[in-house]
């Protein structure tokens, strides 16, 4: 019996050294102002439970998981995530008009066609770099800019 | 996190417009609450339909009229809160609209897209000016003092909050209602739409609709 525990504690480490998390479709919206914080979205999938701790950029002071909550009066809210679950195998969206990376204080405006990197630290998976494309203003995702 | 709200009572769009559709004692109701609201000194009402949203405010444009409903007269308009500050909604709802301009072609001509800012302090005409052509060169952007942003988001029925945080920009972030409002040619309220409800194109065709069934009466 102990010895069948020890071997479900080693699988289950080995599962969690083996946590992936894919982070796909990254981007960004262009500024029009400047001084004017940003948005940033992308889709995370977790092979494991885990959590999206924070998320850091050079061109930003700082970066907010912000979920976006519209109430019965149709009002518009940001909610800020301290953490973000991402349950097991279920694919996380962050989109325009909901949830978004908020980049605060950024050192200037974003220009269509640059890009930039974004560092995501997960609780398990730790921490994944990725470029993020600027689109246009009126970008709605990677998939649909022209 | 500290939220002070704008003007008291203005959150329920939804319940008044139900309201209004239930009966007439309740539409009395919210004719009173309107009231209630209302500054005496606004320039005269454009009070229409049944619902209790008055298309009226007194405020500058991008270029640096100063404009009214009546400016607009003859045009369909498409009218939308927000504040340049927002990362999120508010461009998003207005490449939406932008992009129901494109569809409507020739049509669009019928239409006058408004962005009201709810936040005119950090808003001012030079900054809307910038802000709407980025997104469309018909997009019509107005401002104003507090006070006249205030008449204009309580006559709409638009509700605000300013949230107070160390993180946000400026120390405030801002909520807002999400609502796209149709006012007729007339002036008057037609009907609200909100930018996930449904994609542009359909609401394209709806604003069609309601030119043709114009043109034919
Ligand atoms: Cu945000």
């Amino acid at each position: 019996m102990k010895l069948f525990l020890a071997a479900v504690c080693t699988a289950m480490f080995s599962a969690a050294a083996l946590a992936e998390v894919v982070v796909s479709d990254p981007w960004a919206r262009a500024s029009i102002l400047a001084s004017r914080p940003g948005a940033a979205y992308l889709t995370l999938r977790s092979d494991a439970d885990d959590r999206l701790l924070s998320a850091t950029t050079p061109v930003a002071d700082h970066v907010m998981i912000h979920a976006s909550e519209t109430d019965a009066d149709s009002v518009a809210r940001m909610i800020h995530l301290d953490a973000l679950d991402l349950p097991a195998g279920r694919m996380v969206r962050f989109a325009p008009g909901g949830m978004h990376l908020m980049l605060m204080g950024l050192a200037g405006k974003l220009d269509e066609g640059a890009s930039f990197p974004l560092t995501l630290t997960f609780e398990r998976a730790g921490a994944i770099t990725v470029g993020v494309p600027v689109l246009g203003v009126a970008a709605t995702g990677p998939e649909v800019e022209p | 996190m500290n939220t002070a709200n704008n003007t008291g009572g203005l959150r329920p769009i939804r319940r008044l417009l139900w309201a209004t559709v239930a009966g007439t004692a309740l539409a009395f109701g919210a004719a009173a609450l309107w009231r209630a609201f209302t500054p005496s000194d606004l320039p005269a009402p454009r009070v229409t339909g049944e619902a209790a949203i008055v298309n009226s405010y007194s405020l500058t444009d991008h270029a640096g009229r100063s404009v009214t409903p009546d400016s607009y007269d003859g045009q369909w308009q498409l009218v939308f809160f927000g504040f340049t500050f927002c990362p999120n909604i508010c461009p998003t709802t207005l490449a939406y609209i932008a992009s129901v301009m494109d569809i409507l072609g020739p049509e669009a001509d019928q239409v006058a897209p408004i962005f009201v800012t709810v936040d005119p302090a950090r808003d001012t005409v030079d900054v809307m000016a910038e802000y709407v052509a980025a997104f469309h060169p018909r997009l019509i952007g107005l401002t104003g003092t507090e006070a006249q942003a205030a008449e204009a988001t309580a006559n709409f029925r638009v509700w605000y909050e300013r949230s107070e945080g160390a993180d946000a920009p400026d120390g405030y972030l801002m909520a807002h209602s999400g609502y796209i409002y149709l006012m007729r040619p007339d002036g008057g309220f037609d009907t609200v739409y909100r930018e996930g409800d449904q994609p542009p194109e359909a609401l394209a065709d709806e604003i069609l609709m309601r030119i043709e069934r114009d043109e034919r009466s």
